[in-house]
């Protein structure tokens, strides 16, 4: 996996981003402050622009950009919450990119993420899908699959946790402070990082 | 003196808020706002508390005290170990507190305690 692969991620995440942009939005107007999806859109459209800008030579440089966009541009929680996973993963990648080190650099950025959101699994947030993402890696590296299938395991996860947050009750974010009422919908966080793992399987593919 | 930054969701809340801190603490404490995003709506901007903290930071160290969500999960990723430190209280005690002791030229670690006491004031 070269730059380019990790340049094609960003550019379908953004691509996947815009297009589900308002669902994000109804999603987050029903626990959250409706700006998830225009948020994360316009983050995304600013990392695009960044990444065309001075394109990277490496997936390190590539996801350090993503991160420190996201951390600039987006203006919600998702920014930190996302661009501490790109600047974590970014500090762990090693070269050259194997699934293994993938695996391992994304489970260094879900446990930044964790850290700084002081999130866990079922809090119904993005955790709830990076977290099942992670270890479905971490299982395809040690059934030894390839990179493709690997990257389909685990966005498969990703999309199954993200509605796996539906029964769940908010303790982080805005949504927590609806208490009970927050149970019955998608948590768009989750929903969002559902995407991200969409777009990686789709460009591998 | 330990400078202040108030980071709130809205330009015009950490605004006042610090108006209301160097007005109790004394117009010459080391408190600026950054609140909103940059281009005026509701949210959290990096620039403007970057630029808060460098307007604020007079060598003895800077607390950043947020309000809530994006505003507390952007302020600790500028925490600098001993230098910049995020402060667990609330908003507007918080500040006022922290305020009249960094007035009074107490360090870092002082400003912070007298900010955290905030969080156990009744007011009734």
């Amino acid at each position: 996996m070269d730059a380019e692969v990790f340049v094609a991620w960003f550019e379908e995440a953004a691509r996947l981003v815009h297009r589900d942009r308002d669902r994000l939005t109804r999603l987050d107007a029903a626990i959250g402050d409706a700006d998830h999806g225009t948020n994360l859109d316009r983050g995304l459209t600013e990392v695009r622009a960044a990444l065309a800008g001075s394109p990277p030579e490496t997936p390190g440089q590539v996801l350090a950009t993503a991160g420190a966009t996201l951390i600039r541009r987006v203006g919600g929680a998702s920014g930190p919450l996302y661009g501490s996973v790109f600047r974590q993963m970014a500090r762990s990648l090693e070269s050259p990119v194997t699934l293994a080190g993938f695996a391992a650099a994304f489970e260094d950025g879900v446990v930044a993420l964790e850290r700084l959101g002081k999130a866990a699994l079922g809090d119904k947030t993005m955790v709830d899908a990076l977290a099942p993402a992670s270890r479905a890696l971490a299982l395809a590296v040690r059934d030894g699959v390839g990179v493709r299938e690997g990257f389909e395991q685990a966005a498969r996860a990703a999309e199954e946790g993200a509605k796996a947050t539906i029964p769940m009750q908010a303790r982080k974010g805005r949504a927590s402070y609806l208490g009970e009422r927050s149970i019955g919908h998608e948590d768009p966080g989750a929903a969002s990082a559902a995407l991200f793992m969409a777009a990686l399987a789709a460009v591998v593919a | 003196m330990v400078g202040l930054v108030l980071v709130a969701h809205s330009a015009g809340l950490a605004a006042e808020a610090a108006a209301l801190a160097r007005g109790i603490a004394g117009a010459g404490t080391p408190v600026a706002a950054a609140g909103g995003t940059a281009d005026g709506g509701l949210g959290t901007s990096v620039d403007l508390i970057e630029a808060a903290l460098r307007s604020v930071d007079q060598g003895d160290g800077v607390v950043l005290i947020p309000d809530l969500g994006s505003s507390v999960l952007t302020a600790r990723l500028l925490e600098e170990d001993g230098r910049v430190v995020v402060a667990d209280v609330p908003f507007v005690e918080g500040a006022i507190a922290a305020a009249v002791a960094a007035a009074a030229g107490v360090p870092l670690s002082d400003v912070l305690e007298a900010a955290e006491e905030a969080r156990t004031y009744r007011k009734l």
